[in-house]
């Protein structure tokens, strides 16, 4: 178990002063000017020896991101963007980090900005998040009456904006070219890529889009050193992460972990284990709705990481664990999902705006049972059709869940279709 | 879209008040000089909040789409779109208590049904009062279910406890947002199981 010495998110349950007193007592905008007196490179490269992986979902290195950035202007400015719609099912991490310890993540605006050559940050947090957003505005202040940021940032020589944009209840918002687009004032809806953001992102400038801990986890990395963050976790899967775990365990909560914590030790040792014990498991969402669900025998000896998590055709995602014990109507649980895909969908590509729906409504049909059997196929054939064809990720992320269902409990639904023809079926006249 | 405009009584004129006016140049100075479309959003919303404060009703008449794009210099159609794309933007008014709950499968796995049962109850007895509308996920999972009420969120709720937060709130208190079984934010039910090393005083680690 991950040693309280080592994690980074000390005021993740806000018993403490979240306001700047209090984040500097907990190290926060220690020696920050000395850090960006190192250099934008080595910044970079310390980012890249971490072994930090994108903490949003798709895991990739953020360092080798940041390096994508234009080592020289043609005179466009660049910007720092920070992912904190936090919208996808299962996960409230970022939350905590807005509500509890904005501090961190606005000192690391400022190295990860510098470190792009960015003068200029937005941060676009969910607009349900009012309340958090409102810490996070006292947080900025406070740093831009510190001297933290502004022209002479932390008396480094930078200058530093950080600004917020609040959104408007769109989980599409959260996929990177659809939350610029929104910023600019637009309808959420995902650009073609390429070009890449770092070539062409906000108001046509480079962009980097980074979630909310992933730039709050650097300044910590920095202070301590690449070394202290790698030889947390496992290879490539290094450092601490936020884990949120919720439904059928005992005491919900977040929990900041090393990478590589068997599951069941995750649950066990901090969410007061499944509700009824272990042998009352059904089912694990691993990472967020968006990743296929794992059953018990899965869930009794995997790893919590990119790599473990993919090796068993899962992912880590935003590490959002959703547990179901057996009492749970997997089927109900998974239509529940289908249908948020449904609403959230920003209709742009024909596959998604019409995949979704369908997907929704047959699956709502194998909740009550009133299918065919070799409908299921037909299913699973629809989801491959709507993944890999749309321009975001949010056509796969629906065809996911059902994928996952069908994988490891396809006798159950097959089982719910027979019952339902049983139950339905004309009553044949008795010899 | 949040709701259907087409049946809405449209008010003719719409102007920000004194109080939104002061609230505008800070907005848009949020965005580089050229780039005030950007401001459509939050001109948005702070017209709904306007509308909230001035008439008990949270949403954005049709004339105050206009009043923005005049404003931003944009074409209607631009703020029409973003109106109509965005949940949060009321294209109705709703009561003076919005009920959001959140019916997603986190907060459907620890009872979300009991919690939305409570809230429809509570808006067809009283719906001067009470709207409810079903939300995807509101992103407080490990303190599920959740209910949020205009903009704040109540937490680790079950019938019961939503019945007498909304018999509260009709007796015109405000009470407290957050857990409603004392929890402190996110941390297990009973107390964290890590983060000891922290001295209570300041939160700086022993």
């Amino acid at each position: 178990m991950l040693s309280d010495k080592d994690r980074i998110f000390t005021n993740l349950y806000g018993l403490h002063d979240w306001r700047l007193a209090g984040a500097q007592a907990r190290g926060d905008w220690d020696g920050t000017a000395a850090i960006l007196a190192r250099g934008r490179d080595a910044i970079i490269e310390d980012v890249k020896a971490s072994g930090l992986r994108g903490r949003g979902g798709a895991g990739f290195p953020t360092g080798m991101k940041w390096s994508f950035m234009p080592k020289q202007s043609d005179g466009r400015p660049s910007y720092l963007v920070v992912n904190a719609d936090e919208s996808e099912p299962g996960t409230c991490k970022d939350r905590d980090i807005l509500r509890h310890d904005p501090h961190k993540l606005v000192e690391g605006c400022l190295i990860a900005g510098f470190a792009m050559g960015a003068n200029t940050a937005f941060i676009y947090i969910r607009g349900e998040f009012y309340n958090e957003y409102l810490h996070l505005k006292a947080a900025i202040d406070e740093a831009y009456e510190a001297g933290l940021l502004g022209p002479d940032a932390c008396g480094s020589g930078w200058a530093f904006d950080v600004r917020v944009h609040r959104g408007g209840g769109a989980y599409i918002c959260g996929e990177e070219s659809a939350l610029l687009e929104s910023i600019e004032g637009k309808k959420g809806m995902p650009r073609m890529k390429p070009p890449f953001p770092a070539a062409m992102g906000l108001y046509g400038c480079p962009t980097t889009v980074n979630n909310v801990e992933s730039i709050a986890v650097t300044p910590t990395i920095l202070r301590r050193g690449a070394d202290w963050f790698s030889g947390l976790g496992r290879p490539k899967n290094t450092g601490t992460k936020i884990f949120c775990i919720s439904g059928h365990v005992n005491r919900p909560c977040n929990v900041e972990e090393e990478l590589g914590i068997p599951l069941r030790e995750l649950i066990d040792k901090h969410a007061g284990g499944v509700r009824g014990g272990w042998d009352n498991l059904l089912a694990v969402i691993p990472g967020g709705s968006s990743v296929p669900m794992l059953p018990k025998s899965v869930c009794d000896t995997v790893l919590m990481d990119y790599d473990s998590l993919r090796d068993v055709r899962s992912g880590l995602g935003t590490a959002a664990v959703i547990v179901m014990d057996k009492s749970t109507d997997l089927i109900r649980a998974i239509a529940r999902l289908s249908a948020f895909y449904k609403h959230e969908s920003c209709g742009q590509c024909t596959p998604c705006r019409e995949g979704t729906g369908w997907m929704m409504r047959m699956m709502n049909r194998l909740v009550e049972g009133r299918a065919e059997i070799a409908e299921i196929d037909l299913l699973e054939q629809v989801t491959r059709q709507v993944e890999g064809h749309t321009i975001c990720a949010l056509g796969d992320a629906a065809a996911w869940p059902i994928q996952g269902l069908m994988r490891h409990f396809r006798p159950l639904v097959e089982q719910r279709i027979r019952d339902y023809q049983a139950r339905t079926a004309p009553r044949v006249a008795a010899e | 879209m949040s709701a259907d405009a087409k049946h809405v009584d449209q008010p003719t004129e719409f102007m920000f008040d004194a109080v939104s006016e002061a609230a505008i140049p800070a907005i848009i100075a949020t965005y580089p000089p050229g780039r005030q479309a950007s401001a459509a959003m939050p001109l948005l919303d702070l017209a709904q909040r306007q509308m909230a404060r001035l008439t008990g009703h949270a949403w954005v008449p049709r004339v105050a789409m206009d009043v923005i794009a005049a404003r931003l210099g944009v074409a209607p159609i631009r703020i029409y779109e973003v109106a109509t794309f965005y949940t949060m933007f009321h294209l109705a008014p709703v009561a003076r208590h919005h009920l959001q709950v959140c019916t997603t499968t986190p907060c459907w796995l620890r009872g979300s049904d009991a919690v939305h049962q409570a809230c429809k109850a509570a808006a067809q007895a009283n719906p001067d009062l009470f709207s409810v509308e079903e939300m995807e996920c509101l992103g407080a999972c490990v303190n599920a279910p959740v209910l949020m009420i205009n903009d704040d969120l109540y937490e680790d709720l079950d019938g019961a406890r939503t019945e007498a937060l909304l018999e509260a709130v009709k007796q015109g208190e405000a009470p407290p947002a957050g857990s409603r079984i004392g929890r402190r934010g996110s941390a297990p039910e009973g107390g964290p199981t890590s983060l000891f090393m922290l001295d209570a005083a300041d939160g700086a680690t022993s």
